[in-house]
């Protein structure tokens, strides 16, 4: 388009941490390894229970020691960024609506958190009872 | 170097423009401007100041002054704004850096290099595609003349139509910091405008470009597009529709190769 | 007639591997990293537990979880390399990705479907 040569800026590799929206987007983002390591640690305890009950209650120890609490703690802090930034962005990317009055994304986001809590309860009922 | 006092007692601000010239080797540079610190003074007030007061060679891009033509996108202290709707006391005391919009080639100074965006909008097919000749009354069962929409028609797609093309979100978009094949927010936002369109029957075409991977694929919902949104047409939001539709669509393709048809 | 695209059925698992770790991880976490071996509620016995967990129904609906929430992880993990560190060979990341979800997903179903 002009003769002349246009300066061209490079994006530098950590352009993520030089603005607070784009830091916790990355933080957003990586919540998934922390989601793949929660399911490796279900499946450790699924292949536990298989083994017996030494095996299971062996499997509660190790889940105990320092370690790996520790690990879990920061996966936790993780998957409750997950979850507040997926309930948060739903609304925004449906158009829902009732006949032809638009949704309320307060009642999106609130309705999500109702099945959170439905789901949690029916997983702890088979648990327990 | 006048201290912070004196300053205020003059009412100045320090504006640190980003200067670039194509016919020098030089590398960009950012040259320091005091303008007066007026309240009712925007960005864009003060770098028109410079140009008429200070230093004549300043180019930049700007017209309405007013939020409504696009023209004055410029990255200040880092964020995609309209200079025109930057007011300097919201910076003070400064200083202000002020850089061309951030994602696109530098031509001089604070103007980019937009043939990029302007390839790009056409691709979507922005305007009403119909199958019915001009002629035909039979077709689609339309009569000749005037399409009819009603109000709550024109709420389904008016959001989308508010662009003005402004480019602020591709600057704050870093998928098309990273990528620039990638299609981008306003342009997906477009397409998303005229599918919506009750007069539009159009949706397979646009679907057909932006279900490419530089299409709606690239978007990671990162939202900054729709936070820099001076008109608030959440570009964000647009999209994740968007892929939603084509989602819906590809099943259906996959599902039902002969029915699909629509 | 729509192109046929692999892209947007993946884009629908991440989706959907989405809402699954938002709405099951939780009580899983809380329960089995926390509660129980942590000693804040009393682990179940271990009878109960092994009914449970290898019922068939538990065993489909769990391998359905995992490998859903794996393609999620994946997909995300997938473009975080992208955008976040520039990676550049886009093929090799795409096959490490989803062909690590592919490796987990398989040890899954043989972990689940042992006691079968």
């Amino acid at each position: 388009m002009t003769a002349l040569p246009t300066y061209h800026r490079r994006m530098p590799t950590f352009w993520w941490l030089r603005k607070r929206t784009y830091f916790v987007f990355v933080m957003r983002e990586l919540s998934s390894i922390f989601i793949a390591w929660f399911v490796l640690f279900l499946l450790l305890f699924v292949k536990a229970v298989g083994r017996g009950e030494t095996a299971y209650h062996d499997f509660l120890d190790w889940a105990a020691s320092p370690v790996v609490v520790a690990l879990n703690v920061v996966a936790a802090v993780f998957l409750v960024v997950h979850t507040i930034t997926w309930f948060n962005l739903t609304p925004q990317a449906m158009d829902l609506r009732v006949g032809r009055r638009p949704v309320p994304a307060a009642a999106v986001i609130a309705a999500q958190y109702a099945g959170l809590l439905v789901v949690s309860a029916v997983v702890w009922w088979l648990v327990r009872s | 170097m006048t201290s912070t006092q004196d300053r205020q007692e003059t009412g100045t601000i320090s504006v640190q423009v980003m200067r670039y010239r194509p016919d020098r080797s030089t590398p960009p540079i950012l040259q320091e401007y005091d303008v007066p610190l007026r309240k009712e003074w925007t960005v864009l007030d003060a770098l028109n100041h410079v140009k008429n007061e200070i230093d004549p060679t300043l180019s930049f891009r700007w017209s309405c002054r007013m939020g409504i033509c696009g023209s004055c996108g410029m990255n200040v202290q880092g964020e995609p704004r309209l200079t025109c709707g930057a007011f300097l006391s919201d910076y003070a005391p400064g200083p202000i850096r002020v850089e061309p919009l951030a994602n696109f080639p530098v031509i001089r100074d604070l103007v980019i290099d937009m043939a990029d965006f302007m390839a790009k909008l056409p691709r979507v097919k922005p305007w009403i595609i119909r199958d019915d000749a001009p002629d035909d009354a039979e077709a689609d069962g339309e009569i000749d003349g005037e399409y009819l929409q009603t109000p709550e028609e024109l709420e389904a797609y008016k959001q989308f139509s508010m662009c003005i093309n402004c480019m602020l979100c591709y600057a704050a978009c870093p998928v098309y910091g990273l990528d620039p094949d990638f299609v981008g927010p306003a342009a997906i936002a477009l397409a998303e405008r005229y599918d919506l369109d009750s007069r539009d029957r159009g949706a397979r075409e646009r679907l057909d470009v932006l279900i490419e991977h530089e299409g709606v694929w690239g978007c990671t919902f990162v939202g900054e597009c729709t936070r820099v949104c001076p008109k608030h047409v959440d570009p964000a939001g647009a999209i994740q529709r968007y892929k939603l539709k084509a989602a819906n669509q590809s099943l259906r393709a996959w599902l039902l190769p002969r029915g699909g048809a629509r | 007639m729509t192109k046929r695209r692999v892209e947007p059925l993946v884009w629908l698992m991440f989706s959907g591997g989405g809402v699954t770790a938002a709405t099951v991880l939780p009580v899983l976490v809380a329960l089995f990293a926390f509660a129980f071996p942590l000693g804040w509620i009393d682990a179940p016995d271990y009878g109960h537990v092994r009914a449970v967990v290898q019922n068939p129904l538990t065993i489909l609906v769990l391998l359905g979880v995992f490998a859903v929430m794996l393609v999620h992880a994946a997909h995300r993990f997938r473009y975080t390399l992208y955008d976040g560190l520039q990676v550049k060979h886009q093929v090799l990341v795409a096959l490490l990705c989803y062909g690590g979800a592919a490796a987990m997903t398989m040890m899954a179903l043989i972990v689940l479907a042992a006691p079968l």
